[in-house]
């Protein structure tokens, strides 16, 4: 009979975090959001507040790509190419109406109707490219998926490059500024909640069986091919979704800000935190934005870009250190439940050491 | 070939399969009629797995036909022909070793046609194998060799197969756990399963099956029932060690 329901929600029930699944927790997280986003700038100061903004766009940012590279296990090396995929849509779209219908754009309400509209075609847009890139090479098996996405972001940078309604090599500038704290937290609220809904149901099984062995999954009736290009397309999504809140942040787009070095820092991301745990691409977002930033004096000091030699060697530590990354495979609620388990035995030791000395008093 | 007593529920023609300009079979055919165990023998590399490979859809044969139930199936793709009732625990067993016990049945029962059957089917397989359900929360990663094994057989019943490919189920255990084995494939078997057994145990599944097939370098050498097989003298000096 409890096998009957756990199969039914498809959710851990024993995970203590399981019932922060449900929608309603998620809501109140994203109006605690908004009511934050009014009291937060003025708080933190500047400085601070810019990085918590790239922070909440690149736990979106890693937390999609876990879904490829760690949860479905394809390793895929162009999410900064989605990234600009969507960034360039949502931007071309928000620049043209603002010389169009500056009425609109400038209304409160409409201008961010219209923002979150652009941002969600940009996702689709990088969907789409995500389909075109990942259907030819994720039917075949090993490690085309690298090079294939590899080859995809380079291709696309030189595209926006050459493209000149959105700016060629000067790119576009003139964006508006519409991404903030509350937009950019609530995405990443979302984002967090729809990867962690999805690798929890038995469709993420799907996932993770492709990733633990393809064959065998194939035997089992799944199709392996569909599972890998729709996790592919939803990686692309928000990735792109990210790209338009980037956009929207920094005001101006240009092709070299989404060269591979951006990918390989998502990566860095992933790995990092644990290629399979949510927590763990938050945690590393967070920690590695704050990182950069940390490092850019160190960095304008001596004129050279320090950052990636930090990022591999931070990488290669971690390899060192702790090969699985911070969390591994397991979530924050795995841990607490964990340490809640391993306080259990102690009290029972407690309370059996007390007994015998409480005999020998009696 | 086998005296005809019904349509038989599987049936291979001539089929070849190439692996690059590698021949694993060269125009194999056989029948496997409904209900019995049929073994699959041979030597290493002589094209029991790549047989199976081909039946499951893991491998399209160059030439040939498989019909399932009377309906060719080659270049079906893998994932469906597991709907059609037919479902293969693949060499090497492929347990799903980052996932627990109760996950890989319930992978198992992806494709199943009914998933009513669901609770059913996962009883079904704990009670034949009642150290899975004593382990079901546990990693199938910390599963000894013979209960993954248990695991790969229990997990393909989940999808309710009409017709079972195992591929050598006892590689790598010790001899008692290879007898339970035996053992459950009969039950599974009398339970109405038709089973495709390959193995390296010649002796042993000869025992169990109702027909056996000795396979050589990718043809079928000899065939016949199974207990004719176990009494010709050139057999047991072959691949019974005698
Ligand atoms: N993926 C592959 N690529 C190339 N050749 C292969 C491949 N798989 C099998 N072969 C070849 O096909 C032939 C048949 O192999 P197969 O795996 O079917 O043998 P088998 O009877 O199952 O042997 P074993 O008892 O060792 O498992 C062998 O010569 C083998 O080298
Ligand atoms: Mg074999």
């Amino acid at each position: 009979m409890k096998n009957k329901k756990q199969n039914k929600n498809a959710l851990n029930p024993t995970d203590p975090f399981c019932g922060f699944a449900s929608l309603r927790w998620w809501l109140l997280a994203v109006a605690v959001v908004w009511v934050l986003n009014s009291i937060l700038p003025d708080l933190m100061g500047p400085y601070y507040f810019q990085i918590l903004i790239l922070a909440g766009i690149n736990v979106i940012l890693a937390v999609s790509l876990n879904l490829v590279n760690g949860f479905t296990g394809q390793f895929s090396m162009g999410h900064a190419g989605f990234m600009s995929v969507g960034g360039y849509i949502s931007a071309y779209i928000t620049t043209q109406l603002i010389v169009s219908h500056p009425e609109i754009m400038n209304d409160a309400i409409l201008g961010s109707a219209v923002f979150v509209g652009s941002l969600l075609l940009g996702g689709l847009g990088a969907t789409c490219t995500g389909y075109l890139v990942g259907l030819p090479s994720l039917r075949l098996r090993g490690d085309y998926l690298a090079i294939v996405t590899l080859g995809f972001g380079e291709i696309i940078r030189v595209v926006f490059l050459n493209m000149d309604a959105v700016g060629g090599a000067r790119g576009l500038s003139g964006i508006m500024q519409f991404s903030s704290f509350g937009w950019v937290f609530t995405l990443a609220i979302f984002t967090v909640f729809t990867v962690w809904r999805v690798v929890h149901s038995a469709q993420g099984r799907v996932l993770l069986s492709i990733r633990e062995d393809e064959i065998a999954a194939t035997a089992m009736g799944v199709n392996t091919t569909q599972g890998k290009v729709r996790a592919f397309a939803m990686g692309a999504f928000f990735a792109g979704v990210a790209g338009g809140l980037f956009a929207h942040y920094l005001t101006i787009m240009s092709p070299g800000t989404f060269d591979f070095n951006r990918s390989f820092e998502i990566i860095i991301m992933v790995v990092l935190g644990g290629m399979g745990s949510i927590s763990g691409s938050v945690v590393a977002a967070v920690l590695l934005t704050s990182l950069k930033e940390a490092l850019r004096p160190l960095q304008q000091l001596t004129g050279v870009d320090l950052r990636m030699v930090i990022y591999s060697l931070v990488l290669i530590t971690m390899m060192l250190a702790r090969p699985s990354g911070i969390f591994g495979t397991r979530e924050i609620g795995d841990i607490y439940r964990d340490w809640r388990a391993g306080k259990a035995p102690k009290d029972a030791k407690k309370l059996k050491a007390s007994t015998p000395s409480k005999g020998g008093a009696a | 070939m086998t005296p005809v007593k019904n349509e038989p529920v599987l049936s291979i023609k001539d089929v070849s399969v190439f692996y690059g300009i590698i021949q694993g079979l060269h125009n194999v055919s056989f029948d496997v009629q409904k209900g019995e165990i049929v073994t699959l023998v041979g030597a290493n590399g002589a094209g029991k797995s790549t047989t199976l490979r081909a039946i499951s859809g893991l491998v399209k044969p160059k030439t040939g036909q498989i019909n399932f139930k009377g309906e060719n199936i080659v270049g079906v793709p893998a994932h469906d022909i597991v709907r059609k009732g037919l479902c293969q625990a693949p060499e090497g067993r492929g347990i799903f070793l980052n996932l627990s016990v109760a996950e890989n049945m319930d992978l198992g029962a992806w494709a199943a046609p009914d998933k009513g059957a669901y609770q059913a089917n996962m009883d079904k397989g704990f009670q034949l194998f009642p150290r899975l359900k004593e382990r079901r929360k546990q990693l199938a990663g910390t599963l000894s060799g013979g209960e993954q094994q248990m695991l790969a057989i229990a997990r393909a019943l989940m999808s309710q197969p009409e017709v079972l490919l195992l591929d050598e189920p006892s590689l790598g255990l010790a001899p008692q756990i290879i007898e339970k084995i035996f053992e459950i494939i009969t039950d599974i078997n009398k339970s109405g399963v038709t089973i495709l057994l390959v193995e390296q145990n010649a002796l042993q599944a000869l025992q169990i099956a109702h027909y056996g097939i000795v396979f050589e370098t990718g043809m079928i050498k000899t065939h016949g029932k199974a207990s004719e097989l176990l009494r010709s003298d050139e057999i047991r000096k072959a691949y019974l060690g005698d």
